[in-house]
């Protein structure tokens, strides 16, 4: 049957249009019931939704399918996801709207349609001829939906009456919406409120926590006060962004004050503005993260960034405490008028950003309350309110819980529990926390992954390969004991007076294949995620630590690239090549150190290392000469306790010069590389670039030297490597150091982009006009593409669409900058929490610190030695502290600061 | 949210349909008395006239004349209200000119026009509504005139638009999809031989997947084949039942 579709459209130019599209009404579309015999089709799919669809109701004694309707699928998710909750009936009307209204959602559902246990199934009622209602005359797209769904839901229980043994199968429809539910029932369809149907499930109580709480509950929860401004609709935010009185942008809720925000604003190209907004009542419920609508208040009404460190210490007595116009009168400090910044007021929420947030349960100080605060582990959320009546059974433990909404009324946000995770302080548990709070994909490898591994035993099949590269590798390996060695150097002389260096990085696009499961996987975790006692892997181990790892004395495939240099590192002429290769030696850098000094040993190796060493340095300093800087942050490492893996030592890392030696070749393969695709595929190669900061973004770094009477040039990466070789304070050699740590923060993020899609390409840190990441395919995936790009252009391998396709590129481009952030928030994050086992098993230790920055209330201190970095509050609660003078100018406090050393640990682990 | 969702889950496009099936075609043949052959073809919201006339003695500038073979001329014209937006110039401009060559290259290379030397054969065709495949609406509609003019042609000119969404080829592709794709194919073939009259393509498509994409239009080629011939019999016996032989 055919029908078409006409409605009114405007164009951008505000044109109006009349589209017609055509619609086909089918009536071979399969209702998915295993029961059906009426609607078979010729090669059926397996059927979706079971015979026995059986969950234990009181409301509903029989078999049963349910049909949520959209605004059941929006908020109650969770429940969805739930295994206990089978045989459900997506409708297209559904589905098309859960994608409009919100993307995240709309992954989620998707993921459970597609999860076959969960016997979802996706009914595609617009395009079938009996459930296919068009809008009547005065009917909004909203009512249309109702009863499309109403009618989808009507014919599926008249459907399924037909079928033999259908009889006693009903189905569902699950709505909160009042109207629509009458009507479903007057149409004779059994409808429930969602909340009346988990409650009736018989055996899972549980469930209830998980359940989202509607807004007319929300009510009841909070008192009637009305502590926020109401939002404005979304048509009059469109209206005023339009017009230029509001602006759109990103929340980002401060870390260190729970008052303060800013909101970045995208300007026309790269650059983007920050507009402060400060206090309760002009945040207005945003959650970090959001897409926001701001408005600027007057000129007169601007303030400066508060340097106070504020946590939401929750409520005090009563719920809605007066703590917080305390506090905000804290933020206050009069400055001068050059420190202003742009300030605003938030005036609606563009879209929300909500996830699942992991945290801690405070306990409501009443005993049987059934409404408890959530603390969440990122300090940038705010604390949720949630209804659990497992309360006592929750405490103490690490658990998920998502946002529900914000009533303008109610101090916190409304949540539900969505899961727990395990005890809190538990190793595991707490892992498990910081994977899921940095989206760590962290699952193990899919059956369907691992089919795509190479069969053991594996061997190389020799005819393929012309290019022998035996004999003369050695490889270097750091930390000792590390399995996924993915590169290997060569030197030697060529007899004519030049060198030929080579650096072997282990084949991984032999072995993942573009476009199969094992790809998509590896592209989907973007890289290798190092915690300090585990490795969540990109690739299935049988690669990462075995076939892809260059060991010595074995065969494996590698992609390298030689060059012919002279003894004055320059290059004379550059080949890349698929290749197999042996590697000889397999040293630490500690073990290599040792040969470069030893005069006595001469052998293959040696010497080679000492070609490769003295190379190096030339390269290095040329590097520097150009304007490479050499930051630096306090990194640690744990030694671990091989039983418990508890860390049972920590030290600094230290650099040997062998570690610069491997660097310098890498960067320089890199280079080359990317020199070779940009020239092959100037339209999608895939590159790494650094953009130089903004001079603002050296405040800090200047402010700090100039507390110690030192300039610090900013105007070039080269006049900013030189001054910071410059500044050293007589008898306070660990000045360079800090200053170089304040500098790393100055930084921008280095990121991977698209050739076409960007024309900057240049790197400030290593001060290169151009680059790439080619040497780590086992734990990078942008390696990966890089080797297919490089292995297209030597003739090596074939492409694939996808591999030139620039928008394709960007958007894994995105991921791949995403992922990369997170991992590095992950590592971090273990260090810290593994900082914390180890000092709770010490105790009280007296250290030296060193100050970073100062707040008003509060200092940060840097204790190198453990590379831990703590805020130390001038007063507690209890007593106050000394009357300090601040000056915003140069940060500085006149006083003498307490004694810091117990406290940097007790305010970590608050 | 971005954009429309050209191919759902489940294997249906925005229109219902699935990703190889036509649109619903109709089509008549001797509309204009006038002509020497004319057709009308409806594929979905596509309309198309076409009219032929000759073969006919060369007009104009007699340097065109071959000596060998009839000349084809082709006119492709789009009308003012075949667009949602009004056209401002309904034909001659950039790429009408280019659509009419094309036609005019699938002609030469269907119609027996070595029985006709000296000569000249004019088809004209119109969209009177335009909704994605134009070009196929022509080629199709053509056919039918030039069958219904008596010329002798090598075997019916089918031609459909394929498109690639989500690594499956969709075939005859409607105005949103046309647009919303990237890549579009347009291919006119002769069925019974397999031979292929015009292969067009305008977007980038990666080498892999040409041939799913040529192997679906071509597929959907056949089809219409089908449907045109049983046009052309319908027609044939109406005409014998009003001249009564």
């Amino acid at each position: 049957m055919l029908k078409s579709k006409t409605f009114l459209k405007k164009t951008r130019s505000g044109r109006v249009l009349k589209v017609v599209r055509e619609h086909y009404l089918r009536d071979d579309i399969w209702c998915g019931s295993e029961l059906c015999v009426e609607c078979r089709q010729e090669s059926p799919p397996p059927p979706v939704l079971q015979r026995d669809a059986c969950r234990e109701s009181s409301l509903c004694a029989s078999r049963h399918y349910i049909i949520p309707d959209t605004n059941v699928v929006l908020h109650q998710i969770d429940i969805l996801e739930d295994p206990l909750i089978n045989n459900v009936i997506i409708l297209q009307t559904v589905l098309q709207e859960v994608r409009h209204r919100s993307a995240p959602i709309y992954k989620r559902i998707k993921d459970v349609i597609h999860n076959a246990s969960k016997h979802f199934y996706t009914f595609t009622n617009e395009h079938h001829r009996e459930t296919f209602i068009e809008r009547e005359q005065g009917e909004s797209a909203n009512d249309r939906n109702d009863r499309a769904i109403r009618t989808a839901a009507r014919w599926y229980s008249e459907h399924l009456k037909k079928a033999p043994d259908g009889e006693e199968l009903q189905v569902i429809l699950l709505t909160d919406d009042k109207g629509n539910r009458e009507k479903a029932e007057g149409c004779g369809v059994i409808a429930y409120k969602c909340e009346e149907y988990i409650k009736s499930l018989i055996g899972s109580p549980e469930l209830m926590d998980r359940l989202a709480l509607c807004t007319d509950d929300a009510n009841e929860i909070t008192s009637s006060k009305i502590l926020f401004p109401e939002h404005l609709p979304l048509s009059r935010i469109q209206a005023g962004i339009k017009s230029g009185t509001f602006l759109q942008g990103v929340f980002r809720a401060s870390r260190d004050n729970y008052l303060e925000a800013t909101v970045f604003v995208q300007g026309d190209g790269d650059d983007g503005t920050e507009i402060l907004i400060q206090g309760l009542q002009n945040l207005n419920r945003a959650v970090h993260q959001d897409l926001v609508a701001v408005e600027l208040l007057p000129r007169n009404l601007w303030v400066t960034p508060s340097s106070v460190v504020l946590v939401d210490e929750g409520p005090k007595g009563d719920e809605d405490g007066d703590g917080d116009e305390e506090e905000q009168k804290m933020l206050k400090c009069d400055a001068s008028e050059s420190m202003l910044k742009p300030t605003g007021k938030i005036v609606g929420i563009i879209k929300r950003n909500w996830r699942p947030f992991c945290g801690m349960l405070s306990r409501s100080e009443i005993k049987e309350a059934t409404r408890h605060l959530f603390t969440p582990a990122d300090r940038r959320i705010p604390r949720i309110r949630i209804e659990t009546r497992q309360a006592s059974a929750l405490m103490g433990q690490r658990i998920m819980v998502a946002i529900d909404g914000w009533p303008k009324s109610s101090r916190y946000p409304n949540g539900h529990f969505v899961r727990s995770l395990g005890s809190a302080g538990d190793k595991e548990t707490e892992t498990e926390v910081l994977l899921l709070e940095h989206d760590v994909p962290h699952q193990p490898f899919s059956q369907a992954v691992l089919s795509f591994l190479p069969k053991m035993p594996w061997a190389i099949a020799e005819e393929k390969h012309d290019h022998f590269l035996r004999h003369i590798c050695i490889e270097l390996v750091d930390p000792p004991g590390c399995t996924d060695i993915d590169d290997a150097l060569h030197c030697r002389d060529l007899g004519n007076g030049n060198l030929e260096v080579g650096v072997h990085i282990a084949d991984v696009s032999h072995f993942i294949r573009p476009g199969n499961t094992l790809d998509q996987e590896a592209a989907s975790r973007g890289t290798t995620v190092y915690l300090c006692e585990k490795r969540i892997d990109m690739v299935p181990e049988l690669l990462s630590s075995n076939l892809c790892s260059l060991r010595c004395n074995v065969d494996r495939l590698a992609f390298s690239c030689i060059w012919e240099m002279n003894h004055n590192a320059e290059i004379i002429s550059t080949r890349f090549t698929k290749s197999v290769i042996n590697s000889k030696a397999s040293l630490t850098y500690a073990e290599a150190q040792l040969r470069i000094d030893d005069t006595n040993m001469n052998d293959d190796v040696t010497r080679s290392l000492r070609g490769l060493n003295a190379l190096a340095k030339i390269l290095k300093k040329r590097r520097i000469d150009k304007g490479a800087l050499t930051l630096s942050s306090p990194e640690v490492r744990f030694h671990m306790d091989s039983e418990t893996h508890d860390p049972i030592d920590l030290q600094a890392k230290e650099l040997k010069e062998t570690n610069s030696l491997v660097e310098e070749f890498m960067l320089l393969a890199n280079i080359s590389v990317a020199q070779k695709i940009y020239d092959e595929f100037s339209e999608c190669a895939l590159l790494r670039k650094h953009p130089a900061p903004p001079p603002s973004n050296y405040d800090i770094l200047s402010k700090a030297a100039k507390a110690k009477g030192l300039v610090i040039r900013t105007d070039s990466a080269k006049a900013l490597a030189d001054s910071l070789d410059m500044a050293q304070v007589e008898g306070f050699s660990y000045f360079n150091t800090l200053l170089r740590i304040l500098g790393t923060r100055c930084m921008m993020q280095a990121v991977y982009f698209c050739s076409g899609m960007d024309s900057d390409f240049h790197h400030y840190g290593l001060a290169s006009p151009i680059y790439t990441h080619f040497t780590s395919p086992i734990r990078r995936y942008a390696d990966i593409i890089v080797h297919r790009l490089l292995a297209v252009a030597i003739g090596a391998d074939c492409t694939y669409s996808d591999l030139m396709d620039k928008h394709k590129q960007a958007a894994l481009c995105n991921n791949l900058n995403y992922r990369h952030k997170m991992a590095q928030y992950a590592q971090r994050a273990s260090v810290a929490f593994h900082t914390q086992l180890f000092f709770k098993s010490r105790g009280i230790q007296n250290e030296d610190g060193y100050i970073l920055f100062v707040r008003k209330n509060a200092i940060i201190v840097l204790i190198p030695k453990f590379g831990l970095e703590g805020t130390v509050f001038f007063e507690n609660k209890e007593k106050r502290g000394p009357r300090l003078l601040f000056d915003e100018e140069i940060p500085g406090v006149s006083m003498s600061p307490p004694e810091m050393e117990p406290e940097a640990k007790r305010v970590k682990l608050i | 949210m971005a954009g429309l969702e050209l191919l759902s889950d489940q294997g249906y496009r925005l229109d219902g349909r699935k990703p190889s099936e036509l649109r619903k075609v109709q089509a008549r043949m001797g509309i204009f008395t006038r002509a020497d052959g004319s057709a009308y073809i409806e594929q979905g919201n596509t309309k198309a006239l076409a009219v032929v006339y000759g073969p006919h003695e060369v007009r104009g500038s007699r340097s065109k004349t071959l000596h060998d073979r009839a000349v084809i001329n082709c006119q492709y014209s789009m009308a003012t209200f075949s667009t949602a937006e009004r056209k401002r110039r309904p034909h001659g401009d950039r790429k009408s000119s280019e659509m009419s060559l094309h036609l005019k290259q699938t002609f030469e290379a269907a119609i027996l026009t070595q029985l006709y030397p000296r000569s000249q054969i004019d088809i004209y065709v119109k969209i009177l509504q335009s909704d994605g495949g134009n070009y196929s609406a022509c080629v199709n509609a053509a056919t039918l005139a030039v069958i219904d003019a008596g010329i002798p042609i090598r075997d019916y000119v089918c031609a459909c638009s394929a498109g690639f969404v989500e690594d499956t080829p969709l075939v005859d592709l409607c105005h949103a999809e046309e647009t919303g794709s990237g890549t579009a194919v347009a291919l006119a073939l002769l069925p019974r031989g397999g031979q292929i009259a015009l292969l067009q393509m305008d977007a980038r498509l990666h080498q892999d997947h040409l041939d799913p994409v040529m192997e679906a239009a071509m597929t959907a080629c056949r089809s219409l084949g089908q449907v045109l011939d049983g046009v052309v019999r319908q027609h044939l016996q109406e005409v014998s039942i009003l001249t009564g032989e």
